[in-house]
């Protein structure tokens, strides 16, 4: 893949706090909640950046959550950004990320230069049992969805091999739960804040489907993330318009990856390598089967190629991944080269992964404790990405617990289905 | 609930009342005399109902359906680079060519498992319930399915499985389950 010809950056960002529920407002000034906390960030006016932005793409998963189809265009009319262009796109999980990298296309090609990408989902209008259901329509509906269609036992499926293939344990599972909803104490956008997890608690809450309990698990929420993202003539703009100078940060790396619907129709191959990974070790490894994430491996090898990170462990600062499940976030260690297949057991007991240590994972809290409103959840990554690397945390959350010092470079990950869509976005400071 | 449960935990879990939606009907809600006071009124929610009877075809994967109201497993093989499928595919997704079918064997092994203890609307009846990923001797991809007569402590990785039939199909892929063999 060739470089592009525009450099993009990400200019501001917004969050509207995770929570199980909003009745008090519907999605439209959700988003807005986001889109104002951006603009007032950067310090420019709806109207005078109206002026200025060129077009927007939207970030929702689920129609079936509100029965309402075309969201996306409630949105812009919301926003007061029509009759400027936009399109709404969908990919599971990975929705917000597949945003993100479609509004940097739509800058990095010259189309724009300035855009908004906004996400939302509100998931809080159905109950989490008819939630599940909706959800487990994202699998093949003619032979996955009937036998007893439902993530978290597809999930536990994938773990229960990951955990015959290279030992991982349920204590290093709940190793994840324990970090990412100590992180989220310090983070006040997040939607469950507990700081002294133990592994027995952990174990001791109801089981789920095995070996997967609720704290193993992230929940449902409603909320909202908006992010804005330019090209150089774009910063300047805005510099021009806003009178100041802000912090953008570059982004550097763009992946993506994809795999089977299906989960039974996965390959049983070879690994596919990163630098610094030989054939010899993987020598018996059939990959991925159901145990490794094939897209999250090719998303990351195309974003670290395009930004030349050869041992991504130490030359990444942070993570923001997609922890839906505290088993994915160690199947993801593995997919993103952080450690070998097989080492991200121990990888998240060895304390390397937490706030303080050589690369922490979900400073934020991620997906297990900020909550999962679909299509905000890949935008929130990078909003919370954006203030590590402008060195805001502080400003953002309140308190400067979760600022990782010095943080140059960080990556998101957004990912879908059982492994279906996966998008890594690199980011670093100017 | 599990017999070890931290305190934690359930404060945590917070133990409430199942919510149903079989509310009551209200046909009027009162309007604060001062219009400025309707910012703070509260949420009006609605239950909002929607079911659809689709009209689904299992298209090219029909004979799949056929097969097993006959008591039989039928899976598909590319006959170029002869790549065996034990979920059906129309075409390979290697070469591109059309498969053909083929008769799998009707015992297997447990490639990977699960007991679900909750599962979506639709399921939650029937829980606790097994899935399994099963493999077949000399084919390519594996299969979906439930695992009846054992429990969470009786299942393991490599073991094997055998095919049982509904004899009153519905013509769902639930018209085979396995039991331990």
């Amino acid at each position: 893949m060739q470089k592009p010809q525009r450099q993009v950056y990400m200019v501001s960002g917004g969050v509207s706090k995770f929570t199980k529920a909003r009745p008090d407002i519907t999605f439209q000034p959700m988003v807005k909640e986001a889109y104002d906390y951006a603009l007032q960030d950067l310090g420019i006016p709806h109207k005078k950046f109206y002026e200025l932005v060129d077009g927007s793409v939207a970030s929702y998963f689920s129609d079936h959550f509100q029965r309402q189809l075309m969201s996306g265009i409630m949105v812009q009319d919301y926003l007061g950004l029509c009759p400027k262009p936009s399109h709404r796109v969908e990919g599971g999980g990975a929705t917000g990320g597949l945003c993100f990298q479609e509004a940097w296309k739509s800058v990095a090609s010259g189309h724009m230069d300035i855009c908004v990408a906004y996400g939302f989902e509100t998931m809080s209008h159905v109950q989490t049992w008819k939630g599940n259901e909706f959800i487990a329509l994202a699998s093949d509906v003619s032979f996955d969805y009937p036998v007893g269609g439902f993530y978290s036992g597809y999930y536990a499926m994938m773990v229960v091999r990951h955990m015959y293939e290279f030992g991982t344990t349920v204590e290093q599972m709940a190793k994840v739960s324990i970090k990412n909803h100590k992180n989220a104490f310090w983070n006040p956008y997040a939607q469950k804040r507990i700081p002294d997890l133990t592994v027995e608690d952990v174990r001791s809450s109801p089981m789920v489907a095995y070996p997967l309990t609720r704290l193993d698990i992230c929940v449902m929420s409603d909320g909202a993330a908006v992010c804005i993202l330019a090209s150089d003539e774009g910063v300047k703009k805005l510099q021009k318009a806003t009178r100041q100078s802000f912090k953008p940060v570059k982004i550097t790396g763009i992946g993506r990856g994809t795999d089977a619907m299906r989960m039974s129709d996965r390959p049983h191959g070879e690994v596919i390598l990163i630098p610094r990974e030989r054939p010899s070790d993987y020598k018996k490894l059939k990959y991925p089967g159901v145990h490794s994430f094939r897209a999250g491996r090719t998303a990351g090898k195309m974003a670290y190629e395009m930004t030349g990170i050869q041992e991504p462990i130490e030359e990444l600062d942070f993570i923001e991944l997609h922890d839906a499940y505290t088993s994915s976030e160690i199947q993801t260690y593995e997919d993103l080269g952080l450690c070998k297949y097989g080492e991200g057991g121990p990888l998240a007991e060895s304390g390397k992964v937490e706030v303080g240590g050589q690369c922490p994972v979900n400073p934020s809290g991620g997906l297990i404790a900020c909550g999962h409103p679909v299509g905000a959840t890949g935008l929130m990554q990078a909003v919370f990405a954006h203030w590590q690397l402008q060195g805001t945390i502080y400003k953002h959350f309140g308190n400067g617990k979760l600022q990782i010092k010095n943080a140059k470079r960080g990556l998101i990950h957004s990912h879908a289905g059982t492994g279906t869509y996966v998008t890594v976005t690199i980011m670093e400071r100017v | 609930m599990p017999k070890k449960m931290t305190e934690k935990v359930k404060e945590i879990e917070e133990v409430k009342m199942e919510e149903v939606l079989d509310g009551t009907v209200v046909y009027n809600v009162p309007l604060p005399s001062d219009l400025k006071d309707l910012d703070k009124l509260a949420p009006i929610i609605i239950k909002f109902p929607y079911h659809t009877d689709y009209i689904h075809s299992y298209g090219q994967d029909s004979p799949f359906f056929a097969g097993l109201t006959n008591k039989r497993l039928l899976g598909t093989e590319c006959p170029k680079c002869k790549y065996r499928y034990a979920t059906p595919k129309g075409h390979c997704m290697y070469c591109g060519t059309k498969t053909k079918w083929f008769e799998l064997p009707q015992v297997g092994k447990i490639h990977t498992w699960t007991t679900c203890y909750f599962g979506s609307e639709e399921f939650l009846p029937e829980c606790p319930f097994n899935l399994i990923l099963v493999e077949f001797e000399g084919v390519d991809t594996l299969f979906l399915s439930r695992l009846i007569g054992a429990v969470e402590k009786d299942i393991k990785i490599g073991m094997k499985v055998k095919a049982k039939f509904k004899r009153l199909s519905k013509f769902k892929p639930t018209d085979v389950y396995f039991v331990p063999a």
